[in-house]
């Protein structure tokens, strides 16, 4: 197999915390079931590194974008984003590029909780298809407010246990800071 | 009200009333990692602070998707896993035992009633035994190495309702396939399926796991059959446990109830590239196959492999087919060779390749070139899965797979 990696052993990376607000990102637009294979091929599995795994982002599905993503981009999808392979290098490939926000109408649950835990914002916002390939986003989290090309859609809070993870930078950093885990402790949905 | 199986799990395990759509830090019976998503499992749970993980007997650590390596980065992962495992005192299957889903269930490592986590999408497979097992990500698995617990939010259930009786050459593939048209590739996200009626109870163990296995391809978190005699007298020497009821009340809230009948049941084939596509095996036969793929967690039972040795007969594969047969663990593998079918595969034409995730990895062997076409007993159809994004997989059931492999063309596995 040929492979563009250098280091197989995962880096210490620790990510930062997604954006609550973000103004003028870039969108690049898919459509509906876009899985983590079309995200990430399967042969680019052994490369851990975000920056190395972005390289090979969307690779054979939208070759301009591993070419042209910039940081601060945003990838927006239809429905079932994310869906298939439970393979944390969608979320990682995603980061490596520099896009820290994914909005899309439904998120696959794995690739949803995967996001979050590494530090990629997934946004729900059931009018993202009419989101267009190329638009500016400005984007208020808080509010639940995205704005593309001066058209305003709603979006959906995340769910409150999983607000806590985001506010600490990913789950890596939650951890860190849990003092005991509330084994059989229910939390509010 | 009553409950559905999947709350009645999380309610034994906690000790409390735990409803659909809670929230709940759960205990952890069984965490599965394998060589793609292991490493960074087990770099997450450095990250976290981990020095030991919270119960060595419980990890279950196994190389299956690039066996042997492919690739000095694949052997890498392999070495940094090995040194884990014996780090730790965790008992390491490394390369010799086959696809994690099936390994699991044989060794016993799944019992009903538990709760079991893995790196793997398909980890969905292991409620054919009663469990409530579910696909997780690398960190969620760091964070379970280190706690043995993690958050879930219990999902309602499906139930899906099944009769009559499978006609010749029609089983639980072409079941499954045919329920995820019915909902769609996201027509269970965030739920379980119960796979349940009198065509389950009478279903073999390999054929619940096909079911379940492919929970995950509409979204499910899980799915589960649950126990009975066919599952206790699995479980015979694979745990030291007494058998127990456990099953969902009649009264139990679904999200919602579907019913299905196997008795008119065509052959199903899933086109390009989507799973929720599948398609009676008369509306694409005559398609043009390049390789046939048998195997995977899937399919890769010495049943599924026993099936299309059946279809296989005395004829040859087609030479113009690359047929691809892997026994999806070493005791399916002994099966399949003390049966003599393997013998046979090999004498009509196949490769029959040692226990492994094979094609359906997308990376290791086995890829497509552009313009080329799988036929395949896996679970995924998506573009670029098994190799270029300009080829396109079919799924279908082994009788299918093997029909089509001695014609060349997607062919009912009745007609040949």
């Amino acid at each position: 197999m040929i492979m563009a990696v250098k280091k197989s052993v995962p880096v210490k990376k620790v990510v930062k915390i997604p954006p609550q607000t973000a103004q003028n990102m870039r969108v690049w637009k898919f459509g509906d079931d876009i899985d983590t294979d079309a995200i990430i091929p399967g042969r680019f599995l052994t490369i851990y590194d975000p920056k190395e795994l972005s390289k090979h982002a969307f690779e054979g599905t939208r070759d301009e974008y591993a070419k042209k993503v910039k940081a601060g981009d945003i990838v927006v999808g239809g429905r079932n984003f994310g869906c298939g392979s439970s393979r944390e290098h969608a979320p990682l490939a995603l980061i490596g590029g520099g896009v820290n926000v994914v909005v899309a109408q439904s998120f696959a649950r794995i690739f949803f909780r995967n996001s979050v835990n590494v530090g990629v914002l997934p946004v729900v916002c059931k009018d993202a298809d009419k989101i267009a390939d190329g638009a500016k986003i400005s984007l208020n989290i808080k509010k639940g407010i995205i704005d593309a090309d001066g058209k305003q859609f709603k979006t959906e809070p995340v769910p409150e246990f999983m607000q806590g993870i985001i506010d600490a930078g990913g789950l890596v950093e939650y951890a860190k800071k849990l003092k005991e885990v509330p084994v059989c402790t229910k939390s509010r949905a | 009200m009553g409950a559905t199986i999947v709350e009645k799990i999380f309610s034994k395990k906690c000790g409390n009333d735990i409803r659909a759509g809670e929230v709940v830090m759960a205990p952890i019976d069984g965490a599965m990692i394998h060589d793609i998503t292991g490493p960074l499992a087990i770099q997450k749970f450095y990250e976290m602070g981990g020095s030991k993980v919270f119960d060595t007997e419980q990890v279950i650590l196994l190389f299956d998707h690039q066996i042997p390596a492919d690739s000095i980065p694949a052997a890498e992962n392999h070495v940094y896993m090995r040194k884990f495992a014996a780090e730790q005192g965790i008992y390491n299957y490394d390369i010799n035992e086959g696809v994690c889903h099936q390994v699991v269930l044989e060794k016993g490592r799944a019992a009903p009633g538990e709760i079991v986590v893995g790196a793997d999408s398909h980890t969905c497979m292991y409620g054919a035994v009663g469990a409530f097992a579910t696909g997780i990500g690398s960190t969620d698995m760091g964070f379970v190495l280190k706690y043995g617990a993690l958050y879930f939010k219990v999902p309602e259930t499906i139930r899906a309702e099944v009769s009559g009786k499978f006609p010749e050459r029609v089983g639980a593939k072409d079941l499954i396939l045919s329920i995820a048209a019915d909902i769609g590739a996201d027509g269970a996200t965030y739920q379980a399926i119960e796979f349940a009626g009198k065509t389950i109870s009478k279903l073999d163990m390999a054929g619940r796991m096909t079911l379940c296995n492919m929970a995950i391809e509409m979204g499910g978190k899980a799915g589960i059959v649950a126990p009975d005699k066919i599952t206790w007298e699995y479980m015979k020497g694979r745990r030291k446990m007494k058998s127990f009821e456990l099953g969902s009340d009649e009264d139990a809230k679904y999200a919602s109830k579907r019913t299905y009948n196997v008795s008119d049941m065509e052959p199903q084939v899933a086109i390009p590239h989507n799973v929720d596509t599948g398609v009676p095996v008369s509306k694409v036969a005559g398609t043009h196959v390049d390789q046939v793929f048998i195997g995977s967690c899937t399919n890769g039972r010495f049943e599924d492999l026993e099936e299309a040795a059946e279809v296989l007969g005395k004829k040859k594969f087609n030479r113009n087919v690359r047929v691809i047969i892997i026994p999806a663990s070493r005791d399916e593998y002994l099966k399949t060779l003390k049966a003599g079918l393997i013998e046979k595969f090999v004498k009509a034409g196949a490769l029959v390749e040692a226990p492994c995730c094979g094609p359906c990895m997308g990376g290791a062997f086995g890829l497509l070139a552009p313009g080329e076409v799988s036929l395949s007993t896996s679970n995924r159809n998506f573009k670029g899965r098994q190799g270029s994004t300009e080829g396109k997989v079919y799924l279908c059931s082994p009788a299918t797979a093997a029909a089509s492999a001695i014609t060349g063309v997607i062919t009912d596995p009745r007609e040949v």
